[in-house]
């Protein structure tokens, strides 16, 4: 569970342009369900999923996991819950140029060191889950917008996080590639998985795999729906 | 300890994997750095391998060599001298030497032209008979066969017969070498019978009383100039040391050019490079793997560069003869040794060297990268 008590983010503060992105933000996040933070642009959904996420560290407040602080602590501790606890599914998938479909998979695994076959033999199991075991050895930019999006889950997945945090996953799909994540994330959800996804897409926060929606404004929460 | 290792590993797979996406900027560099390292190896590598061969060359000069000085200018001595010397407790085999410098017109060459050693019956001549040096044999190839002919400094013509050419083992110090009887070397300096000589040799019972043998010479004859082995040999040191000096000094600017270029490119970081750390400390890393992986890049650069240059300085010297330096570094002006330099490395010159190029490269990789791994990675977000 992510408990969030008065998280406040203030982007250059202090400075001229200084953004106020959250406002005294108090939220539950429970552990096995897919939420959703949906509002329009700039409302502070994908600030709050930073913040969730370990990308960055409030202003103010408190965010805790399992009960633990994770908001003040060290870079080296922050580093090693993102890796371990969280697999991140960015907008624009975020893949590396240039190496392949199977390397980019395995990125997150290196500054855990493990063993080299072992870790190959899981990614591979990963892209043979989603299809796309003939396509390891490729580059990644030869990938379409769908196969881009499944060997960026298949990134999020190598450590075997509890969380699984989608930032805006849909914004560049069509119909059929977009219920084909909304598959993928229901098959993360039978395996226990606890999901996050930022989203202005009705054809996400309308899914019927989604349990909590929390509709965000002007850096606040307006309302928590849970279903 | 096992894990840090696989961690590393990773990281080397990571950055040489990287650094192939980018071929052609890093194939540049290792080029431009490779061909730095090469020359700089050159010179070193030349300069005391010569060194070295100057060293060896001289094992067989004479300990101690007495020349005459009138008005502190080098002089004829008198034949009186060899008895004085001889008479010497602690000095052996002393021997008055005849020898000069020569310009051939013909050539536009230099000669030193001498008279053989009394005690060596190998090198013995008679009158109209020479042997000479083996760079002498190249320079004339073709003319004379067989003949050496020369226009005396008084304008008379000498035909000696070429008895023998002399090894090419022992070039760095014969090169330039003609050998003529001592009535022939008279008679083509114009100068009398019983003009003395130009030095006179000789070696010394006990090595360790060099010095005091020095100093007993300086008492007995005044107007003496000794010169000891130990003082040649420090000659060309210094003149092996002066010549990689100038050569180093005129490469200063490249040096300097490469330091820019490489500095640019190990530590341009473009957008898109930013972005991927960005990426990658998104997905776990730390500030420390970045700095690692970019310090294996840096590492590996220049270790490469630096094992290309060093092999490729190795083969220049001591398997094709240094043909890039020779006519710097060896300094004769027309008649270069042709000398096969004995394969052989200072370890300590290339600990030196490897610390002057592969820290400074290493280092100026990680100094940029510092400010952007340590940004926070939610700007793979906005």
């Amino acid at each position: 569970m992510i408990e969030l008590n008065e998280v406040t983010k203030i982007y250059n503060e202090g400075q001229p342009n200084e953004v106020v992105a959250l406002r005294d933000v108090s939220l539950t996040i429970p552990e096995g369900r897919v939420t959703v933070f949906k509002g329009p642009s700039g409302s502070g959904k994908t600030t709050l999923l930073t913040l969730v996420g370990c990308l960055a560290r409030p202003t103010s407040g408190r965010i805790r996991l399992d009960g633990r602080i994770i908001s003040a602590l060290p870079e080296h501790f922050m580093a090693a819950v993102r890796r371990e606890t969280f697999g991140f599914v960015f907008q624009r998938f975020n893949l590396i140029r240039g190496l392949s479909v199977i390397e980019n998979v395995m990125i997150p695994a290196y500054p855990l060191g493990p063993d080299y076959r072992g870790l190959r033999a899981r990614a591979g199991a990963l892209l043979e889950r989603f299809q796309l075991a003939h396509k390891a050895r490729m580059k990644t930019e030869v990938l379409s917008g769908g196969e881009s999006q499944r060997v960026a889950i298949a990134r999020a997945l190598i450590n075997d996080p509890q969380w699984i945090i989608a930032d805006e996953p849909t914004a560049n799909l069509d119909s059929r590639l977009a219920g084909q994540f909304l598959d993928e994330v229901r098959q993360l959800k039978q395996a226990g998985k606890s999901i996050i996804i930022t989203s202005h897409d009705e054809r996400i926060f309308n899914a019927d795999v989604v349990d909590v929606v929390v509709d965000m404004e002007d850096g606040r929460i307006a309302t928590v729906e849970e279903r | 300890m096992k894990t840090w290792l696989a961690r590393q590993r990773y990281l080397v797979d990571f950055t040489l994997a990287a650094a192939l996406r980018r071929k052609g900027r890093n194939a540049m560099l290792l080029g431009v750095y490779a061909l730095m390292i090469f020359i700089l190896a050159s010179v070193i590598f030349f300069g005391s391998a010569l060194r070295r061969e100057a060293a060896a060359a001289l094992q067989g000069a004479p300990e101690v060599t007495v020349q005459n000085l009138v008005m502190g200018r080098h002089a004829l001595a008198p034949p009186q001298w060899l008895d004085k010397l001889r008479h010497m407790r602690g000095a052996r085999h002393v021997q008055g030497r005849l020898w000069g410098y020569f310009y051939d017109k013909a050539t536009g060459a230099n000669y030193t032209v001498m008279t053989p050693p009394a005690d060596k019956p190998d090198y013995a001549l008679k009158p109209g008979e020479t042997i000479i040096g083996a760079s002498i044999k190249r320079l004339r190839d073709g003319r004379n066969l067989g003949w050496l002919m020369l226009l005396s400094p008084s304008g008379k013509l000498f035909k000696l017969k070429i008895k023998r050419t002399l090894p090419e083992t022992s070039e760095l110090m014969s090169a330039d070498l003609v050998l003529m009887a001592r009535a022939d070397f008279l008679r083509f300096f114009s100068l009398p019978e019983g003009a003395g000589f130009t030095d006179i040799s000789m070696q010394v019972r006990n090595r360790n009383e060099v010095a005091k043998i020095v100093e007993k010479i300086s008492r007995l004859l005044p107007t003496a100039r000794v010169i000891t082995r130990a003082d040649i040999l420090r000659t060309y040191e210094n003149v092996f040391s002066w010549r990689e000096g100038i050569v180093l000094a005129m490469l200063s600017a490249a040096l300097v050019a490469f330091a820019i270029f490489a500095f640019d490119k190990a530590s341009g970081l473009s957008a898109g490079e930013r972005r991927e750390i960005g990426i990658l400390k998104a997905l776990g890393w730390e500030t420390s793997d970045i700095l690692a992986m970019k310090f294996w890049e840096g590492a590996l650069i220049s270790l490469a560069a630096f094992i290309i240059g060093v092999a490729g300085a190795y083969a220049h010297v001591f398997f094709f003869d240094a043909g890039v330096l020779a006519p710097v570094l060896k300094g004769w002006s027309v008649l270069y040794p042709r000398i096969h330099l004995t394969p052989s490395v200072d370890r300590l010159q290339l600990v030196t060297l490897a610390f002057i190029t592969i820290i400074p490269f290493t280092a100026a990789t990680l100094v940029p990268i510092w400010k952007a791994a340590i940004t926070d990675p939610d700007v793979v977000m906005r």
